[in-house]
């Protein structure tokens, strides 16, 4: 099934927050994981998990250090869904 | 002809024993050589200090060590033990084996002895053996040893290691009860990830000079590991096996009294109790805080950690999981020892 990248968006700033505690209103598209968020290498994978869980994607271990920022795995998401 | 073949009865962990090294290293003193903090360590590890062992504590000093105190507590001495089991990955001969030194030492010299090889998930491998041993007649009172000096083969400017690991032994005995005191094993491996935790070079390609020249940078079989890779599989598949051993033993979350997982990363740990559900009435064992992840050790020592602790736990249920290098695992309930 198709998903929208602001369903995925919506997704991940409650996964984000839930594993993180960020606030979801300071997540956005061109917001670097590590470097603005300060999510660290083991809550990625925490949130990785939890994107596939609710996605219905796979998200490979090699592709996670891709995903810098939270657009990244918008579009990841997306096209692996589509 | 019909062969005659033996019965034996159920089993429980009588006592648990520990030998941790005497000397305690702060992540102050090993930050240097890996460009890190200590904040940095404890956030992401939750180690705050662990134990290396010196040039006087060898694998088979440290396991000698924890047997003694194990045996003790059990008021036995090692005459009455016929089987001896040491998990490690640490013991510096391919041969003969760290059991038979410690058998032969500790003066028992004819015991079935011998070692095997499940990294950190060796100590829960060698209590389902253990445990098996005694059902069918093998054996009746068996030592089961995890140890590791595992900073012979580390790496200390490795960063993603070397503040992980560290040494020690727990040994725990396991002989005949009229009741189960030690459930199904739930276990198996992960081998297609066999490459996520590491000893390299092979002794083969250390001997090649060939092979030495063009890898330089490589001398010594230590350790390393992909952390996400070994992240993801822990927290989510290992709290599934841990789930099915516990669900093997007809118990639910709320029926256990610990949980006593492979001592591997404090977030690793907590992140597993909390896809697993675990009720806030389950203690969860930490001794990794203040002494590091110490491969097949890390269970019994934690183990004995959370008994001094928790003296009440005595006798009541515990939940193990034991997961590392292979990808290898398994976990069982158990009741813990009564009290010495």
């Amino acid at each position: 099934m198709a998903l929208s990248p602001a369903d995925v968006l919506a997704g991940i700033k409650e996964i984000v927050e839930e594993v993180a505690g960020i606030p979801a209103a300071s997540i956005e598209l061109d917001k670097n994981f590590t470097d603005d968020l300060e999510v660290d290498s083991l809550s990625m994978v925490e949130v990785v998990v939890a994107c596939e869980e609710r996605f219905g994607v796979k998200i490979p271990d090699e592709k996670v250090t891709d995903l810098a920022t939270v657009g990244d795995a918008v579009n990841f998401i997306v096209n692996a869904a589509a | 002809m019909v062969i005659k073949t033996k019965i034996g009865s159920e089993s429980s962990i009588l006592s648990v024993g520990a030998y941790r090294p005497s000397r305690l290293v702060p992540n102050s003193e090993i930050v240097d050589a890996i460009d890190s903090s200590d904040e940095w360590i404890v956030q992401r590890t939750g180690i705050e200090s662990r134990r290396f062992a010196g040039p006087d504590e060898s694998v088979v000093d440290m396991a000698i060590g924890a047997a003694e105190q194990a045996l003790t507590r059990a008021k036995l001495t090692i005459k009455d033990i016929d089987s001896v089991i040491v998990a490690t990955i640490t013991y510096p001969h391919q041969a003969p084996s760290a059991a038979t030194a410690i058998i032969q030492r500790m003066g028992n010299p004819t015991a079935a002895a011998f070692d095997i090889s499940a990294a950190c998930a060796g100590f829960c491998y060698g209590v389902a053996m253990a445990h098996d041993f005694v059902r069918a007649g093998s054996a009746k009172k068996v030592l089961v040893i995890g140890v590791e000096k595992i900073t012979d083969f580390t790496d200390p400017t490795d960063r993603a290691t070397a503040f992980i690991f560290a040494d020690g032994a727990g040994a725990v005995v396991i002989g005949e009860t009229e009741g189960a005191g030690i459930g199904p094993v739930e276990w198996g491996s992960d081998s297609e990830n066999r490459d996520a935790i590491l000893m390299n070079p092979s002794w083969i390609d250390i001997r090649d000079t060939e092979t030495q020249l063009t890898r330089a940078d490589i001398k010594w079989p230590n350790i390393s590991q992909e952390g996400q890779k070994v992240f993801r599989w822990a927290v989510f598949s290992m709290s599934k096996a841990a789930l099915k051993a516990l669900d093997s033993a007809g118990l639910s979350v709320n029926e256990i009294d610990a949980f006593i997982p492979h001592q591997a990363n404090v977030r690793i740990i907590e992140t597993m109790a909390k896809e697993m559900k675990l009720p806030d009435s389950v203690i969860i064992a930490d001794d990794i805080r203040t002494n590091g992840n110490t491969s097949a050790a890390s269970i019994p020592l934690a183990m004995d950690a959370l008994l001094l602790k928790h003296p009440e736990l005595h006798g009541k249920l515990a939940l193990l999981i034991g997961y590392g290098a292979g990808l290898v695992y398994a976990g069982q309930v158990v009741r813990l020892p009564a009290k010495p």
